[in-house]
Parts: C-alpha cells; structure tokens; sequence
C-alpha cells in the first residue's frame, strides 16, 4: 500500500515520471495492479468498510500518474501552453457524436481545463436535439474508468504496441481466405470506406457484425416485404395512434432521444388546440417496458405470441388477404384487437404500428404492410446500402463460429465488442476461438474476449480519438476527442488500417482524408495539420475544403451531408402471406423466457459504469443487478417469492437467476436483462447480476421457450431503491395526477379537486418573494417517459457520489433527481405512472426552520439553498422534508476516488464531505454563470431559457421547464398557469417552487369500459 | 430525651412510618456513612467485580463513539427516510429517565412529601447521570461531530452568525442544558451538610481537604441552616417548571414537524407523563437493587416502593389515555396520512414494536390497581424493568416508525440497526451503572440530614401540628 506514499514523495517533472516508470515495471507493482484487483473486486459491494475501497484505488494513483506523463501528441494541445480564447477554469464545449449499438446522437462535451466533464445532446443534430440518452451520459464514467483496459496483452502478458505492429505486419494474410473480422455496427462512414478497401484487399476475407442487441429484424423483414435492401424511417411526432408490437421505441429499442423526442411532441397539452393534437399509444408485450408505462391502453403477450398479434391485426386491417383472425373471441386479446384495428383505421395517415428488433423479421414485414396499407405517413423507407461480403446478426455470428471451429480461420480481427460473453451460449465461442491461430481484440475493457484472445489491444474511447459516425438517415459528425488517450488506446480504423497495411495508421488522418475527399476542392493526400497563427488563417483561407472540414468538426455536423431521401417501395402482401405460412408457430405452454437489453448496463458494456449500475431500472427499480422477473400469477402458481434463486434449463444450456415479481409481466413468461453476471469485468461490475447469455441460444435468440424451472433453495437479495408491496402504489393519496382528456375538457378543475387545500397561514411572517427572479420549475407528468435521462444527467453535473450496493439496500443512495414509479390497477394489469422528483426548493421550507445552525436558508430569488460548511449534519431537515429529497452523506463516499476518477468531477460544483447534507440546487451554478455573462453583457436581464437545469436540459421529452416565475411570460409561468398545474402536498403550506403538470390521459372509451 | 408519641394502630397500617426500626440520629449517620468511609479492602468484591464490568462497558462506549466520529454515521443503521432511529431514541430515553430525579427532589420537596428523602439523593444524581448519558447523543449523532459546538451561541469565527432560533434543536440544546446546570446545584446543595458530616468524619488528611473543600466551610450553625433552606426551596422552585418544560421541548422536536406521528399537539403533556413513568420505573429498579444489596430495608420502606408504585400507575395510564387520544385524533382529523401513520404503526410493518410499548406501558402497569401487587418486590421489580422496555419502545416508535414510512410511498423505508448502534446503547447504560455504583459507594446515597429530619418527627421531637406533614 506505499503507492500513495511513493507518488507524494516522488520528485518533480521527468524524474517522477521514470520512477514511476520503473516501478510499474516491478513484479510487485504487476502483481498487485493485476491480482489484487480482482480478489477485492466484491469487496466494494459488499463490505461497509471504505477502508477498503481507499486501498483498492490506491493503485489508480500510480496508473493516472503513469497516463497524466505521456507526451502530448500532435492533435490535442496541452492545457499548460494553453491556446487561443483558453480562460483557465472556464468551460469550453465541443461537438461529437457517439454510436452505440449503431446508433448514432450528435453530442456537446463540455469540458473544463481539457478534461470532458459533462455529455449534453447537441440541438443541431436531427438525432439529438438537444437530448442525451442516460446510457451516452454515462458514457463520460468509462472515459476515467479506472479499469480500463491499460496495455497490450498477448496471451495475458503485457507487452508493448510496437511488439504488437510487428506481430500484425508478420501476418501472411494472402488473399485473406483466412481472414475474418468481427465487429459491433458499424455507423462511421470513413471506417466504411477502410473496410471496402481492406475487403477489396483481401478478396476472401469477410466480415461479421454482431452484437447482443441488433437491429437488423428490421432491415430482413423489409427484404421479405420488399424485396428490397430498404430500412425504415419512423417518425413517431407523425403518428395519432400508435401500436407497439413489442417495441420499447420510448426506452431500449432505440439508443438516441429521437423517438421520445418525437413521441412525447404529440403530448405536450399547452393550449386547447393542442388537445386535439394527442396521439394514443397502445403497447402490446411481454415485459413492463416504460413504453408500457407511457401507453394509454397495454395487453400483456408473451414474446412469442406477437407475431400472431400481428398477423391478426394485418388480416383484422384486411391487408393480408386470404388469413383470418385467431380466435376471434370476447377475451381481453381479441377486445383489445378489435379496438385497435377501430382505432388504426380510423387514424388512416396518422397511424404507425411499429415493433422491436427483439421481434423476427416477419413481425417488422407485417407491420410495414400494415402501415402500407393505412397509408401512414409516419413510417417511410430509405435506400440502405449494402456490401458484399459484410454480414450481420446471430447467424452470421453462427456462420463464423462454424468456420473457426473447422480450422478455416487463421487471423480474426475483433474491432470493438466481447463476443466471448455476449455471443448466445451454444455457439461455444471461446472455445471456437482458442482453434483460431491469430486472433486479435481491441476493445475498452480486459473482458472476458481479451482473456480468450491471443492479442488484446486497448481500445481509445470516442471522446478521445478521432471518428466520425453516420445516422441511419444519413446526417454524418466528425468525432473529435477532447483528450489525448488516457491508457494509450486506439481506434478501430487504426487497427484496421495496420493490418491492411495501409501508410495512413492515425485515426485524424484517416477521417480527415476521408472527408476532405468529399468536399469541394479538395487535396487528396493533404494530411498535414495546419499551422497555427496568421499562416492558419491563409491557409484556411485558400482551402475550402479545409474550411469545410473545420466547420464540420466545430458544427458537430458535416456540411453538406442532409437527410437520405426517402424510396417508394411497395409492400408486397403476397410474399408476406408466403413467409408467414413458412413462419414456425409459438411453442404453446411452458415457460418462456425473453432477453432484454438492460436500461442499466444495455448488453453489458456499461457493467463497469458505477452511474449507469447505480441507476434504477425505470419499472421495477432494481439497482445493481438483474433478476428473472415473473408475473405474481405465475410466481404463486410455481410457488416462488422475491429472492429465491432458480435454475432455468433448456437445452443444454442452463443458468442461476434470483427470482422478483414483476406486476404486468405476462403470465408464464421470464424477462432477465441482458449485460449482468460479467465474469472479467471492473471492480463494479464484476459479478454484479445473472448472465443471461448462458441460457441464449442462436435459434432462440430473443424469446427462449418450454425453459424448465427448477428452485435451488438459494436466495438472493435484490436491491430496489423503492420499498415493493404496499408502497409500489399510492395508497390513495394525490401525488402523480392524471386525469383523461376527455373529463379535463369538460371539467379543467379536475385536477385542482384530487386534493383538499384548506385557507393556510405560517406563524412566521410571510416573505415576498415578488422582486427580481424568482426560479421555479414545472415538470410535465403528461410528456415525461421515465426514461431515467434526467437522473443520470444529475449525477454527472452536481458530482454526486455512486454508494454502491450495500449502501442502496441501506436508503443511503444520493440522487438529488429520482424517478417514482407507481402501480396503478390491478397486481396482473397495473398500469406504472413515472414522477422525476427533484428538491420542491419549498418557500416555506419545512427543512429550514428545523436547521439549528441556519445551514439551509432561503435566498431572495426563492432557492432553498444548502450551505454545505455550515452543515453539521443533524439530519433534522432530512426528517423533516416531506419528499425526502434531502440526501445525507452517511461516509465519506468519495474517499475512494482516484486521480482518475476525480477527473469526471465538474469543478463548478463542490464534492460534498462526509457527516453533511445535500440536495437538488436548481444547479444554482448554472443560474451563477449566466448571470455573469449577463452581468459581462452589459448588465443585461436574463433571457427566458437561458438556464437550462441539468435534468431540463437533457430531457428528451422536454418535460422540465425552468425560469423566472414572476416574469409572466416566461415558458414557466405560463406552464403554471395551466389548470392541471398543481403542487404536491400543498396541503402542507410548504408551497413548492416546483410543480407538476398532471398527466393528460387519452384512452380509447371503447377499452375503458 | 423524647417520648415516642402513642399512635393509633390502625392509623399505623394505613400510615406506617417512614423510617421503622426507631433509630436515633447517630444510628442514621453511621448507617449511611460507614458505606462511604469503608476501606477499600473491606467494600465487598462484589462492587469492584461490578463496577468493573460496567466500565469495561465504558470503554466500548468510547470505542464505538470512536469509530463513529472517525468514520461517519454510516456505521449505524440510520438511512434515508430513517435520519434518525436509536440515537435520537436513546437520547429521549435518557432525558426521560432523569425527569423523575427532579420530580421527587423538587416537587416533592414542595409538596412537603416527606417520604421522598431516603430517595431523593439517588433519584437525584440518577437523573445527571442519565443527563449525562442522553447528552452524547446528541453531539456524536451529527455528522460532523467536532463542530457540535455550533449549536451553542458561543462566538465562533467558524459560524460567523447566529444560530437559528427557530429550531428546536436550538431549543433542545438551552433546555437540557439549563435542566443539567440546575440538575447539578440542586444536588450539590442538598449535598453539603452531609459532606460536612464526612469531613467531620474523616480520618486523613486527603478525605478531610476533599471534603472539607467540599462542604465549602458548612458549620451547621441556625444562619447556614437557614440560608440552606431557603436556597433549596429556590432550587426546588427552578426545577419544578423543569420538570414540564424539558420534556415539553424535547417533544417539540416532534411535535412543531411536519411528519404524520410526529406533527401532534398531543406531545408535552404525553412526553412530560411518560419521562415521570420512565423515571420511576428506573428509580424502582435502581432502589430494589440497593435495597437488597446494601440492607436498607429501614430507610427505603414499603411506603415508599407503593407510593412510587402509585404515580408509575397513574402516570402509565395517562400515557395510554395518550394513546387513544392520538389513535383518535387521526380517524377524527380525516387525513389520511395520519390515519395512515396510526393504522401502520399497529399493523405495519413495526407492528412489533407497537404493540410491545402499548403491552409494557398501558396494560403491565394496570396491575398495581391491586395492592397485593403493587406491594410485592418482585412484581415491581419486573414492572420497573418492562415499563423501561416499554417507555424505550415508545420513543422508538415514534421516532423511527414514524419516518419509515411519511408521505411518499416511493420514499419509505425500514430501519435495521447495526452492531455499533446496539453496542452504543448497551455502552450508555454501561456508563450510566458506572456512575451511579461509583456515586453510592463514595458519596452519601440518602441524605443523612433529611433522614434525620424525619426521624425527629416519628420521635414526636417536633410539635404535634409539623408531624402532620409525613
């Protein structure tokens, strides 16, 4: 444990570097880096000794040391020499993008002093605007996760990258018969366009794109539906009435903001004309998704049955001639049927029907018939390009397993991804990888691929390298890192561009020849950076190619790139009717099981983000970890409770998985989440959950059905952030509101009589609060999804600290904003309501009269202010505070950051100490800063929507509205003014500054009944 | 000398005296003083053997406060929404237990009630020391513990302010503190004319510079014995409204919040009750112990144990009338976050612990309606103890039931204690034995000069309208 020791008492500049160097080097040093590690790793979890902790992150001491010495390269300058505009401590923002999972956001990072510190949506971007997803939030954590992966391991064994390029350039890859490469979606345009080459190259090489959760149900059903490489656009801001067959569009199903974005523009009830504008979603599926949340009717199937769903909607709708209806009876299923096809028909245009890749390709072809044949306007096709060559999905995966396993692979490139744990099960693909002589990974993390592979490399994260990503649409981003790379990682275009042995190997260069290709005027081969100062500018001048590639890094989109234009194509009805009588029916009976991608973890590749492991899943509020859910009816009828530890077997395949009852799951069937029980992974994620790869199977890759069930007497504990039971209701009290559109209309005072507010008046002598800004908030119930965005923006902009697992079970989680979630209904029909929760910021404050040492106060402008060296941490206004926003830092949850970690921090907001309290700001040093650019402007007044909250911000579906409330004509005044406007638990007299708009419901009467 | 007055034998049943056996003043002094001037060989292995045990509870105490002041509240069980669960509790209890010191010194006193003198000295010292013990809580309960003294308007440049006189906590700190200073001098005043009863005593010159220091030069002379009344009839005159007021403020905590169970008008008056119930329920189990163990069946008699069975009775049932009235105000007030306090709190999840305060305080003590029972030690003794168990429970209740689960269902919770918040407990009432057998073995545990007083009436020394006042 002398690292600490070793670090202080080293001396300055070069010499400290060459000690550390060195002592890197050590065995010891190895030893404890790489075994201590691990054997601790649980320790976190479950130990309250954060003693422990400190020790374990000592050794990232060394490590950020051994990163913050490297020599600047060419791209990124230094902090120290500073450059043009740099104020020190000021924030400066960039524009990138982030793919994942294919899919593409336009991004702004602000970063203080060189470091990113916080990931915002970038308005400009078609995909964002403005919004962030909590998954690309989080994504900030991994840049400085401690555990990353920090050097090049052959067979395990630290080595150096230039042994690594000479491994590479020995390569006999010939015409590449032997040659496979394995990659996650590729989204980035330049690295399509390497990829061409390289496959041009080596005219026997193919490449396979896979991962856990893909999208490419999609792109097959519209081959059976068109005939055609087609893949759709939707456009949900189009639709009145929407079907989800099985599609989580608000939650997992898509990894940009878009389709909240879209969705939620259809709920935003700001005026009586806007009443008429209220789309109707009704969802059809197995597991509580929040788009079931957010649908105004749901019908529980399991997975399977979905198709049939389908196909009687498409015949009920007449667009599949020559198939009836399936049991066409007076069941829930077939009211629900008949409502919707009601329902859709009568929309005509302004209907989608949409499903999830989850779904099989017939599904995706039905529906796009479906839509077809109502004429929706919110669903159109675009030309998808395709290579030959480059396949995608489990059965390309499956394909490329069985030729690993017949010895025709010499050489596989892994660019990216963990197929070790995220391939199904019965692929067995470390073992068909140990038959591969060369095999090469690059990727974030030492997971479990880096173990099974001969090479593993270190992978650069995007927001430190160069890249450029491409929307589904077309709408390109250069990828500009704001860091040089922490651990010295690459890229995917660099690895790829080394083995093709192509002369340009740096990712600048290779995105930067890319795209100066396509501009106008152009230089070919023109890679030399740009000198700095007057001859710059010339430069830039005389280029506009340069020019054009300067603004499409600074704009955060690429100029000239636009929207693809959309195909006419034709369902073809007939081909559908033929590929649906091939279609396998659903196994009857059983148990079935369904894998999703998790809302935490996604497919396991935020296992190691303590935000993401921390933050609640939306429905059932599990943190740190995964469970079977089960419907209550099943769990009683297999006689099982919350905890019990099951074996679930089909096949061969076989897993353990903790049992926890999931109101509105569908009867006899299982949902686990996707991304837990890591093997090889961080200290946080290690081990964290089930893995429910072990049960996946290439043919049942979704839906696994007639799984057997067996109890082991195990238990296990699931920790929720939310008590179950009784209070997974609201017990009658009038906290979320909602009330349907069709009783508002006629009585708008609906809302206002949920509750009885008596005439209330304080001893203390009432304030006024009617002189210069009065901050205050409206958060829209009727358009906010729960989507968790707003709380994982929280955590990233006020620093707030992640407790871990133990700490969770124990109450002592710290987000400032949570999301509630209530059951509404019956234990196997709930609906779920969702209610982001900040601090109210009380005029009459219940926590500040209590405090004895005045530590929170009321300011002027009406904040409830924490005054956090004040605090002597009596916890009284804790008690006191009817919501029970106010968190206490129980330790020193911070104690055990590292160098590294602590780089996350925004240094704009104190990292709170132990023994004191915190709480939601209204990130009062976003309102400061404004106010003092105001101030710098002229003393100018500050503009409606100058301050956007962190949580406001980042919302996609814009539910969080902040300003002045005593200028009336700010957008939160007005919001205030709506009849559904209410304060929750007025009744107290504590007259909350933040206020919700009630839920406007827009249920089919037909359903009601 | 005198002549012992005939009473009436059937007056003598229902009145029997105070202090039987007939002793004279110099029996009382040597009984009461030998205990304190005995050498330290001869006091029974027992005591060391006892008092050791309970210091070694000490030093857990300091242990455990140690790791919490090192490492933060963490290491209890205290949560969101739970803030504050057995600290709090404990520090109530405590306080609660000291109320029934003042109320038979002062009240008492006041009220001429003479059987209170063989008591009243423990009593006495029985509430610092449980002042004592509830005073830790409150400055090692909060989060930073080093800058507790924040909530004392001394100067400090730390602060640079005022503190916020509109928190109870504030109120809390000047009550207790005002009750612990009176506490101390009323004890101490009592105390000086049998310090120079032992200075007088002494035999050494360290015993007789302690005392002599001590007894702060008491002659005995008609001018101190007359300053000496006058100033224990002025302290027993400040302490009297303490009696009402510190409980009352300690319940404001509660009582001026907005959560259902605490938000109750119902509180100073309930709290007051229960901290006398408590109180001598303790003082019950404290004096049976000593008793027995130091043979003082004649100074502390059957009398007394009845009478003070009379108030845990009386008391005990104002508490459960405290009960009902709150139960009733909630279905009466038509809130439903109150009703739903109160149903939770018998039926919830804490059913437990309800119902075992409403076992312990309410339905026990009704057994003293019977004066075979409440005149059997035994029976009392177990009372003492599970009227303690019970008063403990209430503050519990109260406290950290009522926080689990307040307003929001998404925000309740249920409070687990930790080893350390068990060990800190156990260490209090550790420091609390350890105090008290260190006090009756080195100080005079029954005040000589009051005993004395009473002897003389039964003697019939007084004229026949003073013997009244027993």
């Amino acid at each position: 444990m002398s690292l600490v020791s070793i670090k202080t008492a080293a001396p300055t500049g070069p010499k400290y570097w060459r000690s550390l160097d060195e002592l890197a080097k050590t065995p010891q040093f190895r030893e404890f880096v790489e075994q201590e590690f691990p054997a601790h790793a649980d320790e976190m979890l479950e130990g309250n000794s954060r003693r422990t902790v400190l020790k374990l992150m000592a050794a990232s001491f060394g490590l950020a040391g051994l990163a913050a010495c490297r020599r600047p390269v060419e791209h990124i300058y230094p902090t120290a020499k500073g450059w043009d505009n740099y104020v020190p401590g000021e924030k400066l923002t960039y524009a990138t993008a982030v793919s994942l999972a294919g899919q593409v956001t336009g991004l702004l990072v602000e970063t203080h002093d060189g470091r990113p510190t916080k990931i915002e949506g970038n308005p400009d971007h078609p995909f964002s605007q403005g919004a962030a997803t909590a998954l690309v939030q989080a994504s900030l954590l991994n840049l400085y996760d401690p555990d990353r992966s920090k050097s090049v391991l052959e067979a395990g064994k630290e080595t150096s990258w230039s042994a690594f390029e000479a491994t590479v350039k020995s390569l006999s890859l010939g015409d590449g018969s032997g040659l496979r490469f394995l990659s996650e979606t590729v989204a980035s345009p330049s690295l399509f366009a390497l990829r061409a080459d390289v496959l041009k190259k080596f005219p026997k090489a193919k490449w396979v794109e896979y991962e856990a959760f893909q999208r490419n149900a999609g792109r097959a059903g519209a081959m059976i539906a068109f005939n055609e490489a087609v893949s759709p656009q939707t456009d949900f801001s189009k639709a009145k009435v929407i079907v989800a067959l099985d599609s989580d569009f608000l939650g997992q199903d898509w990894q940009t903001p878009l389709p909240t974005k879209q969705f939620s523009s259809r709920r935003h009830m700001d005026s009586e004309e806007d009443f008429d504008k209220i789309n109707r979603l009704y969802s059809v599926e197995s597991q509580f998704s929040i788009t079931g949340a957010n649908a105004d009717h749901r019908l529980r199937l399991r997975g399977s049955e979905i198709k049939q769903f389908a196909a009687d909607l498409a015949a009920a709708l007449g667009a599949l001639p020559g198939l009836n209806v399936l049991n066409n009876g007076t069941d829930r299923r077939s009211k629900f049927l008949a409502a919707i096809v009601k329902d859709l028909k009568a929309a005509g245009k302004d209907s989608l029907v949409i499903t999830s890749p989850r779904q099989p390709a017939i599904v995706h072809a039905l529906a796009f018939l479906i839509n077809q044949s109502l004429g929706s306007t919110a669903m159109e096709f675009a030309k998808s390009g395709t290579q030959e060559r480059v396949e995608a999905g489990v059965d390309a995966l499956k394909a490329l397993v069985g030729e690993m396993n017949a010895g025709q692979v010499s050489t596989l490139v892994m660019l990216g991804g963990n197929p070790v744990y995220t391939a199904p099960a019965d692929l067995a693909f470390a073992s068909a990888l140990a038959k591969v002589a060369a095999s090469l990974h690059l990727g974030p993390d030492e997971d479990e691929t880096a173990a099974s592979a001969k090479w593993h490399v270190p992978e650069a994260h995007y927001l430190e390298s160069w890249g450029d990503a491409v929307t589904s649409t077309g709408v390109a981003t250069i990828q500009q890192p704001m860091i040089d790379p922490i651990f010295g990682g690459r890229t995917a275009a660099e690895i790829l561009a080394l083995v093709s042995g192509s002369p340009t190997t740096k990712a600048h260069d290779i995105v930067k020849n890319y795209w100066m290709s396509t501009f106008p005027g152009s230089h070919p081969g023109e890679t030399k950076s740009v000198a700095s100062g007057k001859d710059a500018v010339k430069e830039i001048t005389a280029n506009p190619a340069e020019q054009a590639w300067r603004k499409s890094v600074h704009d955060g989109i690429v100029s000239g790139t636009k929207p693809q234009e959309t195909a006419k194509v034709t369902a073809d009805a007939k081909r559908i009717a033929a590929a649906w009588a091939t279609e396998p029916k659903a196994a009857e009976g059983g148990i079935e099981v369904a894998f999703v991608p998790s809302a935490s973890v996604f497919d396991g590749r935020f296992a190691n983000n303590g935000w993401m492991q921390e933050a609640p899943d939306p429905i059932n509020k599990v943190v740190w970890g995964n469970a079977a859910l089960i419907s209550p009816a099943t769990a009683k009828a297999k006689n099982l409770s919350d905890g019990d530890v099951v074996t679930l077997t089909r096949g061969g395949l076989k897993m353990e998985v903790s049992v926890l009852t999931q109101p509105g799951q569908a009867d006899n069937a299982i949902t686990i989440a996707l991304g837990y029980g890591r093997e090889r992974c961080g200290r946080a994620g290690k081990d964290v959950g089930f893995n429910a790869n072990l049960l996946r199977s290439s043919d049942a890759f979704w839906y696994a059905p007639n799984v057997e069930i067996a109890t082991t007497g195990k238990t296990y504990t699931h920790v929720t952030t939310q008590e179950r039971g009784l209070a997974d209701g609201m017990n009658n009290r009038p906290l979320y509101r909602e009330v349907d559109i069709a009783e508002y209309k006629k009585n708008p005072k609906a809302i206002e009589e949920q509750s009885e507010v008596p005439p209330l008046h304080s001893i203390y002598t009432e304030l006024n609060y009617d002189k210069g800004y009065q901050w205050g908030m409206a958060i829209d119930l009727g358009s906010c999804t729960g989507c968790n965005a707003c709380v994982v923006a929280c955590v990233a902009e006020n620093n707030t600290p992640v407790v871990g697992k133990d700490q969770v079970a124990r109450g002592r989680e710290m987000h400032w904003i949570r999301m509630d979630r209530y059951y509404v209904g019956s234990e196997d029909e709930p609906r779920a309501v969702e209610q982001p929760l900040p601090c109210m910021q009380c005029e009459n404050a219940p926590c500040e009269n209590v405090c004895p040492v005045a530590a929170t106060t009321h300011t002027p402008e009406g904040l409830n202010d924490m005054v956090y060296n004040r605090c002597v941490g009596t916890r009284y206004c804790a008690n006191n505070c009817p919501f029970k926003v106010r968190h206490f830092n129980f330790l020193n949850f911070h104690k055990g950051d590292s160098d590294i970690l602590s780089m996350v921090h925004n240094p704009d907001v104190t990292v709170r100490m132990r023994g004191v309290m915190e709480k939601c700001t209204y990130c009062v040093q976003r309102i400061q800063e404004t106010r003092i650019a105001a101030k710098a402007d002229g003393r100018r007044e500050i503009k409606d929507g100058e301050i956007k909250t962190a949580c406001q911000q980042t919302c996609p579906a814009d539910a969080i509205v902040f300003g002045n409330i005593n200028d009336p004509q700010s957008k939160v005044s007005k919001l205030k003014k709506q009849e559904r406007n209410y304060a929750m638990l007025a009744e107290l007299d504590i007259r909350p500054r933040t206020t919700y708009l009630a839920r406007l419901r827009n249920p089919n009467p037909e359903l009601e009944a | 000398m005198s002549v012992a007055v005939p009473q009436d034998p059937q007056l003598l049943e229902v009145n029997p005296p105070l202090v039987p056996g007939h002793p004279d003043y110099h029996d009382v002094t040597e009984q009461i003083s030998t205990i304190v001037e005995g050498d330290v060989r001869t006091t029974p292995m027992k005591y060391w053997i006892t008092l050791a045990c309970t210091s070694s509870i000490v030093v857990l105490l300091g242990g455990m406060l140690t790791y919490l002041a090192l490492t933060g509240i963490g290491v209890w069980g205290n949560n969101r929404p739970v803030g504050w669960a057995w600290d709090i509790t404990n520090f109530v209890f405590w306080i609660g237990i000291g109320h029934a010191g003042t109320l038979i010194s002062a009240i008492l006193f006041l009220f001429r009630q003479k059987w209170r003198t063989s008591i009243n000295r423990s009593a006495e010292a029985m509430t610092l020391f449980a002042v004592m013990c509830a005073a830790i809580f409150p400055v090692f309960h909060t989060g930073r513990p080093w800058r507790a003294y924040w909530l004392f308007p001394v100067p400090n440049t730390d602060l640079g302010m005022w503190q916020n006189f509109r928190s109870p906590l504030i109120w809390d700190v000047f009550a207790v503190n005002t009750y612990l200073t009176v506490s101390i001098l009323f004890w101490f005043t009592g105390l000086v004319p049998d310090l120079a009863t032992l200075r007088d005593r002494a035999v050494g010159k360290v015993r007789q510079y302690i005392f002599a220091a001590l007894s702060m030069g008491w002659r005995g002379s008609a001018r101190h014995w007359r300053h000496y009344e006058a100033a224990y009839l002025i302290l027993a005159g400040i302490s009297t409204p303490l009696v009402l007021s510190v409980h009352s403020v300690v319940s404001f905590d509660f009582a001026t919040s907005v959560i259902p169970g605490w938000h109750t008008t119902i509180f100073p008056p309930y709290f007051v009750a229960g901290a006398i119930f408590s109180g001598f329920a303790c003082v019950m189990t404290l004096l049976l112990i000593a008793r027995w163990t130091l043979n003082l069946q004649d100074l502390i008699t059957m009398k007394h144990l009845e009478n003070m069975n009379k108030i845990i009775l009386a008391t005990g049932t104002i508490v459960g009338y405290a009960y009902a009235m709150e139960f009733f105000i909630a279905w009466y007030s038509g809130n439903m976050y109150e009703r739903f306090t109160f149903w939770n709190r018998a039926f919830g999840p804490y059913w437990w612990a309800a119902w075992s305060m409403y076992t312990c305080n309410v339905f026990i003590p009704q057994l003293y309606w019977f004066k075979k029972l409440r005149t059997n030690l035994w029976v009392m003794f177990i009372i003492s103890i599970t009227t303690n168990i019970g008063m403990w429970f209430e503050r519990f209740v109260i406290i950290a039931t009522s926080l689990t689960r307040d307003f929001l269902p998404t925000s309740w919770g249920y409070f687990h204690p930790t080893y350390v918040d068990i060990c800190t407990f156990i260490g209090t009432v550790g420091l609390f034995l350890t105090l008290f057998l260190l006090f009756a073995r080195f100080l005079p545990m029954i005040a000589i000069s009051e005993v004395k007083g009473v002897v003389a009436v039964e003697k019939g020394s007084f004229p026949k309208e003073r013997q009244e006042v027993h």
